[in-house]
């Protein structure tokens, strides 16, 4: 039997882990309630920005937290661009085509990654990764506090933009409406563009609030989708208030399962979550507001 | 009038160029038809996917060790005959690299060098024993490469039994150096075929030395988070922890221990993924003090000293991927130069009576039983301010192993 003091501090580590997998599971359910599409090329998105965190560290010296405003400023651009250049003019607004697209990003983002990168494994020594903040028996990393605290900010900041500026409500308008929203006037393409450029934003901030504690290889942001495709089933497709509670959920499913079934089994917890949800309520927790 | 205009080349001058010009152009093919047929190397790596990394460091020693044969005359026994390397991609898996064995043998290959990954290099040496074709084996740590009874393998290496075998050995010397004072062990593993066979034997060996191993900890590849193993390992308060996993969960694994101020007397690894000079430079605080027993080039070469300094020039780690990559194409080419032929059985039989000088290696003389060379041994190193020197065995040390390691304050 455990100690309960471990049990709390496996809660807390799978709280600060489910931080990180709300902010790229926003990012996918946003895209998914606007275009509905799955965005296949999340990860390698997500693996792209964390290589910009990793450069303008190593070259420019900027720390990841002080590099957050340029890459997720520099990931809305290449999401804004990718969708007009590329996304939107070749899926001739078929949404299976833009399936067969973002797949076909994803290998080629890929595979350009480990031609300039190199497959060698990168990281950040910043000087701050090895403070922790002592709660009970958990010794909680400093990087790995803030980063949930952030993810939990920009998660807060997003649902206040969509809510209260023009822009936020035109996304919801045409995720609740497409052909209603472009009656009224809206440029739904545009904001398709937006909303995709959104959702690698949040990748981009997430990508920032990693690399102090994670490392980056052409294949490392997949670590991360496959968790994030079940929290979005899980929270409801296209509901961020699910995607935050279903991020959360799963991180604590995960570490208390790997305490209590060693870290193998322990993934077996998000599996059964995923086949529950399925049958029982295959709209999610949320999904009905979406 | 008759113009009287000499020839500047004279009727016997003419006769004996143009004689020389005939024999020359009817010649040429013939000496074309001379040259010896390049000898075809299939060089397996998985140079895309979860351990790209590794594979592109293998490629990489095994393409600058063909350059340098062909470079110093090719294989005399054969008439100066080049290698020609093969290059195939397993991309981490099993099928395809089993689909490089059958594409590469339908080219005509004389020889495979692979694989990096244990199940690939099982399964593509199985079929490359279809058609027994020799498989040399660059990097492999299982030992079930070599115990099937196929005579087409070969492994100049140790493989994990022999390098856990002498780890354990090195552990207890350094523990009873510093009074007994490690007594429990944690074993962290990657839950493929190296991961939980190195633990296997870990397990069972470790109380040998008077030290306890109170949990086996297995993972996936990849693993996000390593928080939850460290509060297990901090709830045991083992004295040493024991990894053996890829390079990925080997730096994450590290950095969370570090990062959970986890005291231990030492992170003893054997066959450590990711223990290398990159990550001793980048990871300096994390990395310090820790230990593993692993394939590394003999310090006091001065051939291996030559060749790190060529490939870090080249802007590469000098890995052990790349110099064992580079000593297997340096064992074909002794081998064919024996053989004196490319012809697979004799290549086989050169194989296997080689006693090859594997020069970049702390070995012995190479001598193959069933395929593994019985000359190959592993050293202990441990990273030191950025840096990495070998503490053991004596004859190798660059300096004296720090153990137990100072506690976190």
């Amino acid at each position: 039997m455990l100690d309960p003091q471990i049990i709390i501090a496996g809660v807390l580590n799978g709280l600060l882990a489910g931080g990180i997998y709300v902010l790229v599971a926003v990012g996918l359910t946003l895209i998914y309630g606007v275009l509905h599409i799955i965005n296949f090329a999340h990860g390698s998105l997500l693996m792209l920005a964390m290589y910009a965190v990793f450069f303008l560290w190593r070259l420019a010296g900027l720390d990841p937290y002080v590099s957050l405003p340029l890459v997720t400023a520099g990931a809305f651009a290449v999401g804004f661009v990718l969708y007009r250049l590329v996304i939107g003019r070749f899926s001739h607004g078929k949404d299976e085509n833009i399936l067969l697209i973002t797949l076909g990003v994803s290998i080629v983002a890929d595979n350009l990654a480990l031609l300039f990168f190199g497959g060698d494994t990168q990281t950040i020594d910043v000087p701050y990764a090895g403070d922790i903040i002592q709660v009970g028996a958990a010794f909680l990393p400093l990087p790995k506090v803030i980063s949930c605290g952030a993810a939990l900010l920009i998660c807060l900041v997003l649902g206040l933009f969509m809510t209260r500026t023009d822009t936020g409500k035109a996304i919801r308008a045409v995720a609740r409406e497409r052909q209603g929203a472009r009656l009224v006037g809206i440029d739904v393409e545009h904001v398709f563009a937006v909303s995709y450029g959104i959702g690698i934003a949040c990748l981009g901030a997430a990508a920032c609030l990693l690399m102090p504690t994670f490392y980056v290889t052409p294949q490392s942001g997949y670590a991360f989708v496959l968790v994030a495709f079940t929290i979005v089933v899980l929270g409801g497709m296209g509901s961020f208030l699910g995607a935050a509670v279903g991020g959360f959920l799963i991180g604590i499913t995960e570490s208390l399962g790997g305490l209590f079934l060693g870290e193998q089994l322990g993934q077996i917890g998000i599996s059964l979550i995923f086949i529950l949800i399925l049958l029982l309520k295959p709209t999610g927790l949320f999904g009905s507001r979406a | 009038m008759a113009t009287d205009k000499k020839l500047p080349v004279s009727r016997r001058g003419f006769i004996a160029g143009a004689g020389t010009l005939a024999a020359g152009t009817m010649g040429f093919p013939l000496i074309g038809g001379a040259q010896p047929a390049a000898v075809k190397v299939g060089i397996i790596h998985p140079v895309t996917g979860f351990v790209a990394y590794a594979g592109s460091q293998g490629r990489f020693g095994a393409t600058l060790a063909v350059d340098d044969v062909n470079k110093a005359g090719g294989i005399k026994s054969m008439g100066g005959a080049k290698l020609e390397p093969l290059l195939g991609d397993s991309q981490s898996k099993v099928e395809v690299g089993v689909a490089e064995v059958e594409k590469m043998n339908e080219q005509g290959v004389a020889a495979y060098i692979g694989c990096y990954q244990s199940p690939v290099g099982i399964a593509a040496s199985q079929a490359a024993a279809k058609y027994n074709t020799p498989f040399l084996i660059d990097v492999g740590a299982s030992d079930l490469l070599v115990t099937r009874g196929l005579k087409n393998v070969f492994r100049i290496k140790p493989g994990f039994g022999a390098c856990v075998d002498q780890g354990i050995s090195l552990l207890g010397d350094l523990n009873k150096k510093a009074n007994g004072v490690a007594k429990s062990a944690v074993i962290v593993h990657e839950s493929g075929e190296f991961g939980t066979g190195t633990a296997k034997l870990l397990a069972s060996k470790l109380p040998s030395i008077g030290i306890q191993v109170k949990e086996v900890i297995g993972h996936d590849n990849p693993t996000r988070n390593f928080d939850n193993i460290a509060l297990r390992i901090r709830s045991a308060a083992p004295d040493i922890v024991m990894m053996s996993n890829y390079q990925n969960e080997y730096v994450l694994l590290a950095r969370t221990l570090y990062q959970q101020k986890v005291n231990l007397a030492a992170m003893y690894s054997i066959l450590g993924g990711g223990f290398n000079y990159k990550f001793a430079k980048e990871q300096p605080d994390v990395s310090q003090y820790m230990i593993d027993v692993n394939h590394w080039y003999n310090p006091k070469s001065e051939k291996a000293l030559a060749l790190k300094k060529r490939v870090e020039a080249a802007g590469k780690e000098f890995t052990f991927e790349v110099y064992l990559a580079y000593t297997v194409v340096d064992l074909l080419a002794d081998a064919l130069e024996h053989a004196g032929s490319a012809d697979k059985e004799k290549l086989t039989a050169a194989l296997d009576a080689s006693t090859f000088k594997a020069e970049l290696m702390p070995y012995g003389p190479t001598k193959f039983v069933n395929g593994q060379n019985e000359g190959g041994r592993a050293e202990v190193m441990q990273a030191i301010k950025g840096d990495i020197k070998v503490i053991a065995p004596e004859q190798f040390a660059e300096m004296p192993p720090v153990f137990p390691k100072p506690k976190f304050t």
